[in-house]
């Protein structure tokens, strides 16, 4: 089956698909995605059946986009994996909200250290090196809290410091994936032209974060 | 809850390596395929497709998708 090339993949699958080469799709993405995933993810058998069914409705649909710039079933297979991490991500963060996990703490105080926006150096370090670290996180903080917008300071903190998919944020925001990249590629940006404004360099931060033994 | 010194200096990095014009995942998307097709061949994927690759390394969700398919693609 893997000697099909771009043109017969297309051909038998549109219209009405050919259901031999579609059971030989399902073969390829089922095969893929079990050895993509069934080491680094919980997934179960039954599970990526589901995945791959989902992506063979979507191959179908999306025919007309697949432009032969890759293999057709590479192209495929970037539909299943993509299908799959969309459902794992939802199944994994179903429970959680967005304000759980960012609470609104624009308030000027948080010497109690419960804001995500809050930091502790690492102890292994020498005192000076703490020092260095815990000012950057100071000023980190204090830009995040001045120069980004509401949003841009919730999805920042959900993503970058606990972890939430750019996805999962996005669909509890209303919005997606790719606005909600541009969104935080803008965040990133005021807070680098902020950060140069008050003289820190990249080298500073490495140096603090990655001290000489 | 505080947050660990090494989130706060991947954020830092992460704003470091912010460029004016980078792709978004949709883009990235589009062209998550052939980019693997050339990394598995061993091209140089970043002088290649430079915005895919910088896009990689600053997005995690692409990131993973991208590793879980090139996983995959092996066996293929």
């Amino acid at each position: 089956m893997e000697d099909r090339n771009n043109e017969e993949w297309v051909r038998a699958l549109g219209g009405v698909p050919d259901s031999g080469v579609l059971a030989a799709l399902r073969e390829t993405l089922l095969r893929g995605l079990r050895y993509a995933l069934k080491q680094r993810y919980h997934v179960t058998e039954s599970d990526l059946e589901d995945f791959v069914q989902d992506a063979l409705v979507r191959v179908l649909d999306n025919l007309d986009t697949f432009r032969g710039e890759s293999k057709f079933t590479t192209w495929a297979q970037k539909i299943a994996v993509r299908v799959a991490f969309s459902e794992l991500r939802r199944k994994r963060w179903e429970n959680i909200s967005l304000q759980d996990l960012v609470p609104d703490d624009t308030s000027e105080d948080d010497s109690s250290g419960a804001s995500p926006l809050s930091w502790m150096p690492s102890s292994e370090l020498t005192p000076e090196h703490q020092i260095t670290q815990h000012s950057l996180g100071a000023l980190l903080q204090d830009l995040i809290r001045e120069e980004l917008t509401d949003l841009q300071r919730q999805a920042m903190t959900a993503i970058a410091l606990k972890g939430m998919p750019l996805e999962e944020v996005a669909r509890r925001m209303g919005t997606n994936r790719n606005a909600l990249y541009k969104l935080l590629h803008d965040a990133r940006q005021r807070l680098k032209q902020r950060l140069e404004a008050h003289g820190v360099t990249v080298d500073d931060v490495m140096a603090a974060f990655s001290p000489e033994p | 809850m505080s947050t660990e010194p090494e989130k706060l200096r991947n954020l830092m990095r992460s704003i470091f390596m912010t460029h004016r014009d980078e792709i978004g995942c949709d883009t990235c998307f589009d062209q998550m395929d052939l980019f693997a097709e050339l990394t598995l061949a061993g091209k140089d994927v970043a002088s290649a497709m430079p915005h895919v690759y910088r896009h990689l390394q600053m997005c995690k969700a692409c990131r993973e998708e991208f590793e879980a398919l090139l996983s995959a693609l092996k066996l293929l």
